[in-house]
C-alpha cells in the first residue's frame, strides 16, 4: 500500500462523521452565538428579511430581566444541592457494594441502574402522582410517622426539593457504576499493607480510596454537573415551572421564550449564557483537579 | 478493606432497603396502571390492585393512539441507532488505526466539543430543519443524532488493543482500507457495537426535548412527547398514565435486563479514561 492511497481512505471514513457533526452541531452553536445578536422573532419566523442586527440588546435586555434571574436561581439551587447529594449516594453505594463479602453484588448494581436508564418522562410522571397530596404514598408514610402533609410540588418552598429528591433517585446509579470501576482498579495490595501498619478502616478510605478516586470525582463532577445545568423536563412535566416560577429553569426559560414566544434571538442568547456558565463550571473542576 | 464481622448483616440491610426504594416507584407505577378506579378511591391508598384490570392498557390503545407512538419511537431509535453504529465505526477505526494529518488535533477537538450542552444548539438547529422542510418528520429527528463524539470515542478506544500486524497482514494480502473496515474491523468490534447499540437506542428512546421541538402533529408523537402531552388533559386519571408510563418504559428495561453486560461495559470504557 502506497502511503498516497490511505490519507484517502481515511477521509472517506472520518468524513460523514465530520459532517454530520459540522453540520448539526459546530454550525448551529456558531449560529446561536450570531442569532443572540438578533431580533430573530415571529415576524423574522415569516419572512428573514424582518431580521434586524442588534449587538448586545438581547444580553442587556436579560440583565433586566428578573424572570432570567429567578431561573438562574433556581438553576444553581437544583445544581448546588443536587450534584453534591448525587455524588454522594453514588459513592456511598458504590462503597456498600464493593465490599468484600457482599454478596448479589450484580443484582444490586443492576437495580439500582435501573432508574437511569428509564425514561424521564415516564418516571416524571409517576413521581408527580407519588408526590400528589391525596393520593401520594409519601404523605401518606409520613402520616404514619405522624408528620403533616406536605404538598410537594405545589408549596414553592418544597417544589425544588422535590425534583431534587426525584434527580438523585433517577441518575446516582450511574455514577455509582463508574466509582465502582474506579475502586475496582485500586490495588488490594495497598489496602493490605495499610492493614498491616494498623490502619483502620476510616484511615485507609482516607489515606487510600479517596486520593486514588481522585481522577474519578473529576470526571463524575462534571459530567453531573453538565447534566444537572441543563434541567429541563423535570419541571417541563412535573410543575411547569411553578409555583410561584420556584421549578423555572435556564433551559425551560429558554424553549418557553424561543418555542412558545418565538423570541428565538433572545432564547439565543439565553442558551449561549447556559452554554458559558456550563463551561466555566467544567474548567473550574479540571483546574481543581490540576491543584488538589 | 478487611474482611467484615459484625457489619456484615448491617451492609446487607442497608443494601437491601436502598434497593427496595430504588424499585419502589416502579412498584407502584405498575400497580397503580391495574387498578379499578374503586381501588384508587380507597384509603389508605392501597399497594396492590383490589380489582386488576387491564382496561387503562385498553383504553390507550383504543382511544389513544399509543400504538402510534410505539411505533414513532421504534422506527426513530432504530434510524439514529442504524446510522451512528455505520458513521461512528467508520470514524472511530480511522482514528484508532490509520494515520492522517491532523489525526490527534482533530481528534482533541471533537473530545472537547463533548462539554457543549447539546441546548446550546437547539435553536438555530431548529431553523435549519424548518428550512429543510423536515418538521413534524422522523428525518428531522434522526439527523442531528447520526453521528456522536462519545460512540467515535467509544469504538476508537476499543479498536486501540487490536493489534497492528493483524490489519498489516490484511494490507500484504491487498485489502483496501473498506475491505478491512467491513471483514475485520466490523466482526471484531462487535462488543462494542453492541454496547453503542444499546446506548444510543436507549438515548434516542428517552430523548425529550429535540422532538418535543420538531413534533407538532401528534401522529408523529413519540413516547415521552405523548405522555407529556396526555399529562396535560388526562392529570386527573393516575392509572391511564401509569399504563403509559409502563409502556414507554418497559423496552428500554427489557433492553437493559438483555444487554446490561454490554451496556454498563460500554459506559466504563467511555468514564474510565484517563
Amino acid at each position: 500500500m502506497t502511503p498516497t492511497q490511505r490519507p484517502s481512505a481515511a477521509f472517506w471514513l472520518v468524513f460523514p462523521a465530520l459532517l454530520m457533526t459540522g453540520l448539526f452541531f459546530v454550525l448551529p452553536i456558531v449560529a446561536a452565538l450570531l442569532l443572540s445578536f438578533t431580533d430573530f422573532d415571529l415576524y423574522a419566523l415569516a419572512r428573514w428579511d424582518h431580521l434586524r442586527l442588534i449587538g448586545f440588546e438581547n444580553y442587556r435586555h436579560l440583565l433586566n430581566d428578573p424572570l432570567f434571574f429567578l431561573a438562574l436561581k433556581n438553576t444553581f439551587y437544583f445544581v448546588a444541592i443536587g450534584v453534591p447529594l448525587s455524588v454522594s449516594a453514588s459513592l456511598l453505594t458504590a462503597l456498600l457494594i464493593n465490599q468484600r463479602g457482599v454478596r448479589g453484588q450484580g443484582f444490586f448494581r443492576t437495580v439500582f441502574f435501573l432508574p437511569v436508564v428509564t425514561t424521564l418522562v415516564a418516571v416524571a410522571v409517576v413521581w408527580r402522582y407519588l408526590y400528589h397530596p391525596r393520593l401520594g404514598l409519601l404523605n401518606y408514610v409520613l402520616s404514619l410517622l405522624g408528620i403533616e402533609p406536605i404538598d410537594w410540588l405545589g408549596d414553592p418552598q418544597w417544589a425544588m426539593p422535590s425534583l431534587i429528591i426525584m434527580a438523585v433517585w433517577k441518575n446516582f446509579g450511574f455514577n455509582m457504576v463508574i466509582f465502582i470501576a474506579g475502586l475496582k482498579s485500586i490495588p488490594r495490595r495497598l489496602y493490605e499493607a495499610a492493614e498491616v501498619d494498623g490502619a483502620g478502616a476510616f484511615e485507609q478510605f482516607r489515606s487510600i480510596t479517596l486520593p486514588l478516586l481522585a481522577p474519578t470525582f473529576v470526571f463524575v463532577g462534571i459530567v453531573t454537573l453538565i447534566g444537572y445545568f441543563q434541567l429541563f423536563a423535570e419541571p417541563y412535566v412535573m410543575t411547569q415551572g411553578g409555583p410561584s416560577g420556584r421549578t423555572l429553569s435556564v433551559a425551560l426559560l429558554m424553549f418557553e421564550e424561543g418555542f412558545r414566544w418565538w423570541n428565538l434571538g433572545y432564547a439565543a442568547a439565553i442558551s449561549f449564557v447556559l452554554f458559558l456558565i456550563i463551561l466555566s463550571g467544567t474548567v473550574l473542576q479540571m483546574l481543581m483537579r490540576r491543584f488538589l | 478493606m478487611r474482611d467484615f464481622k459484625g457489619g456484615g448483616l448491617l451492609i446487607h440491610v442497608i443494601l437491601v432497603a436502598a434497593a427496595l426504594l430504588a424499585l419502589f416507584p416502579f412498584f407502584w407505577m405498575v400497580s397503580v396502571s391495574l387498578m379499578t378506579a374503586e381501588d384508587m378511591a380507597l384509603f389508605p391508598p392501597p399497594l396492590m390492585p383490589v380489582h386488576p384490570t387491564l382496561q387503562h392498557y385498553q383504553a390507550l390503545f383504543d382511544e389513544l393512539a399509543m400504538g402510534r407512538y410505539l411505533l414513532n419511537s421504534t422506527l426513530i431509535a432504530l434510524g439514529v441507532t442504524i446510522s451512528s453504529l455505520l458513521i461512528n465505526s467508520m470514524a472511530g477505526y480511522a482514528f484508532a488505526k490509520l494515520h492522517f494529518r491532523g489525526r490527534d488535533s482533530l481528534f482533541r477537538l471533537l473530545l472537547a466539543m463533548m462539554v457543549i450542552p447539546s441546548q446550546a444548539a437547539m435553536l438555530p438547529l431548529f431553523l435549519m430543519i424548518k428550512e429543510l422542510g423536515l418538521i413534524n418528520t422522523y428525518a428531522g429527528i434522526i439527523m442531528p443524532g447520526m453521528s456522536s463524539v462519545f460512540g467515535i470515542f467509544l469504538i476508537r478506544q476499543y479498536l486501540k488493543s487490536v493489534p497492528d500486524s493483524l490489519l498489516d497482514a490484511a494490507r500484504i494480502d491487498g485489502a483496501g482500507e473498506f475491505r478491512i473496515y467491513r471483514s475485520l474491523i466490523l466482526p471484531l468490534s462487535k462488543p462494542v457495537l453492541v454496547s453503542l447499540a444499546v446506548f444510543t437506542f436507549m438515548g434516542s428512546w428517552n430523548d425529550f426535548m429535540w422532538p418535543l421541538i420538531i413534533l407538532s402533529q401528534e401522529d408523529r408523537y413519540t413516547l415521552p412527547v405523548a405522555l407529556a402531552n396526555l399529562m396535560g388533559e388526562h392529570v386527573q386519571d393516575p392509572q391511564l398514565m401509569m399504563a403509559g408510563a409502563v409502556l414507554t418504559i418497559l423496552p428500554v428495561v427489557v433492553l437493559f435486563l438483555l444487554l446490561q453486560r454490554y451496556y454498563l461495559e460500554g459506559l466504563v470504557a467511555g468514564g474510565v479514561k484517563d
